[in-house]
């Protein structure tokens, strides 16, 4: 079984973020990065998949050079080889450009699953795996928690909403959406990461005619902090001990919860 | 030439799912401000459900009919929608932003080349230029967002962007009976279920103190622990926590676990992503304690300290307790 693993590189979730001069992205210089979550646990799917199954793992990434440390990070935890879609904005292209790029990169692979985060952390656009499924002419689910691949057909549990949760049944080459929490991810080791130095990872550029639907139907005009729906009463001033107590007194008093 | 919104009304086990109204609010306001009609879309459904859409004030309901749409499945929906949006060739096409519209809408725009605005939270139009807002960094940041290519342009609007309230009823719209073509449904759906009972029904308890990452390790729960005993209240927890193993599933807060509305509820290292906002926002009081003064808690709490939790939690506890003494 060939697995394709689609995972982002997205800012560090805990960041304090800021706004960049014209107001259409963060400041990214002073930004770390890491793989977005549920990205994290499609490549720990594929590589559960692979022990049971046999077969190959393959990471795919795009964006730039910076990229590479999810890359060789994936290659450590024990993906096979990887491919890095390279380019400075491909951050910025939008969902049905970002499919139209990954399926260029990945359509002589001919995979049997295709896997990815349910969303990122960073647009949390929640489309571009289903866009590339319909690309590809794959069937998909999203939203996916258990995956059974031992059957002639793949079967799926999807989460749906309120604790509710349903089966799917379908025939592969497909592509799935993974929801964090599926599994507890691996850690690399000493051994995974001296192993990955050796491994390929083949860099390919995007074509134009790719490129060329990008940003075109979501073009971001400004982004700024959320206007506060709600008078927030902010206690301490710094002081997280002094807030406790007023907190405690507010509770009592104001909203006279205790 | 294109014209009007289209809505798409959502329903599962012969209900409709609440924020299908949400979507019909955010559509009639585009359509005021646009001096568009909107036209309401139901996949397979029966005379009551389809008149329940006609109550309210919308130009039209399609009733898009086939055997195959019985069930849900993503192929046999996009076969469906295409052909309505291809069939009234709207301008805007309006959607709630569901695990069930996430599930297929980007695979409908995608026959239209072009993806979905996706998980709005606000609209506006400026003469014939519509501005959609949406969260991005898990809803520490806005951004406002235009189409510049051919319509239709797709959009869904998030859980309580728009009150289902605020949807005008009309004077009884026409159905419009729609036979449509499905082509091969590759998926097939098992019925739906709920995992084995939940022990712990949170919906019930007047005070919830929830954890989230911030708690940084399974036994700092302790602290919150103490905390929700010196209050009488119930421990809860957003997602990664659950994710870990940290607390059971039944104790999750948010789109995926319970939906709550207590007296007070306590956000311990919660950022507040959508997801967990949408399972508590209705709390009577909310405290939010983060170390991050931008984090999306803040938007909705009441009383926010900005500090660590570690050095908040134990005073909090202690005068709780005295002042209850």
């Amino acid at each position: 079984m060939k697995i394709i693993v689609l995972m982002k590189q997205v800012g560090n979730k805990d960041a304090i973020l800021r706004i960049n001069r014209d107001e259409t992205w963060i400041e990214e210089g002073d930004l770390s990065f890491e793989v977005n979550e549920s990205d994290g646990y499609a490549l720990e799917e594929a590589l559960r998949l692979r022990e049971k199954h046999g077969g190959e793992v393959v990471v795919c990434s795009m964006g730039p050079q910076r990229v590479k440390s999810v890359i060789k990070d994936a290659l450590a935890r024990g993906a096979d080889r990887a491919i890095h879609i390279a380019g400075d904005d491909l951050a910025h292209v939008g969902p049905f450009a970002s499919a139209t790029i990954l399926a260029e990169a990945i359509h002589g692979e001919q995979p049997d699953l295709v896997l990815t985060g349910l969303q990122s952390d960073d647009y949390g656009f929640a489309q571009t795996g289903v866009i590339l499924a319909e690309l590809l002419k794959f069937p998909h689910a999203t939203i996916v928690i258990e995956v059974d691949a031992s059957g002639e057909r793949l079967r799926v549990k999807r989460e749906l909403e309120s604790g509710w949760y349903q089966w799917y049944s379908m025939p592969t080459p497909a592509l799935l959406t993974i929801q964090s929490g599926i599994s507890q991810i691996r850690y690399a080791t000493l051994k995974g990461i001296m192993a990955a130095k050796k491994k390929e990872i083949r860099e390919v550029t995007p074509s134009a005619e790719a490129l060329s639907g990008a940003a075109q139907h979501q073009r971001v005009t400004k982004i700024y902090f959320p206007l506060k729906t709600k008078q927030t009463q902010f206690l301490g001033n710094g002081d997280a001990k002094a807030g406790a107590a007023q907190l405690a007194e507010k509770l009592r008093t104001e909203a006279r919860v205790i | 030439m294109s014209n009007g919104i289209l809505v798409f009304a959502e329903h599962r086990a012969g209900a409709f799912n609440k924020t299908s109204f949400e979507a019909i609010a955010a559509a009639q306001q585009l359509g005021t401000s646009l001096q568009q009609p909107v036209t309401a879309v139901v996949l397979f459904t029966d005379d009551s459900l389809a008149r329940e859409v006609a109550a309210y004030n919308v130009a039209k309901v399609i009733s898009a009919e086939n055997p195959s749409l019985a069930e849900y499945t993503p192929d046999a929906y996009t076969d469906a929608m295409e052909q309505v949006v291809r069939a009234t060739d709207p301008q805007y096409v309006i959607m709630p932003h569901t695990y069930l519209v996430r599930d297929y809408a980007p695979k409908l725009s995608a026959r239209f080349g072009k993806g979905v605005i996706s998980d709005c939270i606000r609209a506006n139009a400026s003469g014939d230029r519509v501005t959609f807002s949406r969260r991005i960094f898990l809803g520490k940041i806005d951004a406002d967002v235009v189409s510049d290519g051919e319509p239709p342009v797709f959009a869904t609007f998030q859980s309580g962007a728009y009150r289902a309230e605020q949807a005008e009823k009309g004077s009884g719209a026409q159905i419009e009976s729609m036979p449509v073509e499905v082509g091969e449904v590759r998926m097939q759906p098992e019925p739906a279920f709920q995992e084995v009972k939940q022990a712990v029904d949170l919906t019930k308890t007047d005070v919830i103190v929830a954890i989230g990452r911030g708690i940084k390790s399974q036994e700092n729960i302790a602290l919150a622990q103490g905390l929700a005993d010196a209050l009488g209240g119930d421990l809860a927890a957003s997602r990664p926590i659950c994710d870990a193993g940290w607390l059971p599933i039944d104790r999750q807060i948010g789109s995926s676990g319970q939906t709550v509305a207590p007296k007070l509820y306590v956000a311990l290292g919660i950022s507040g992503a959508i997801q967990h906002l949408v399972g508590m926002k209705n709390a009577g009081t909310i405290v939010a304690v983060n170390k991050d003064p931008e984090a999306p808690i803040f938007d909705i709490a009441d009383y926010g300290i900005v500090g660590d939790l570690f050095e908040v939690v134990p005073v909090l506890t202690e005068e709780i307790k005295r002042l209850k003494g």
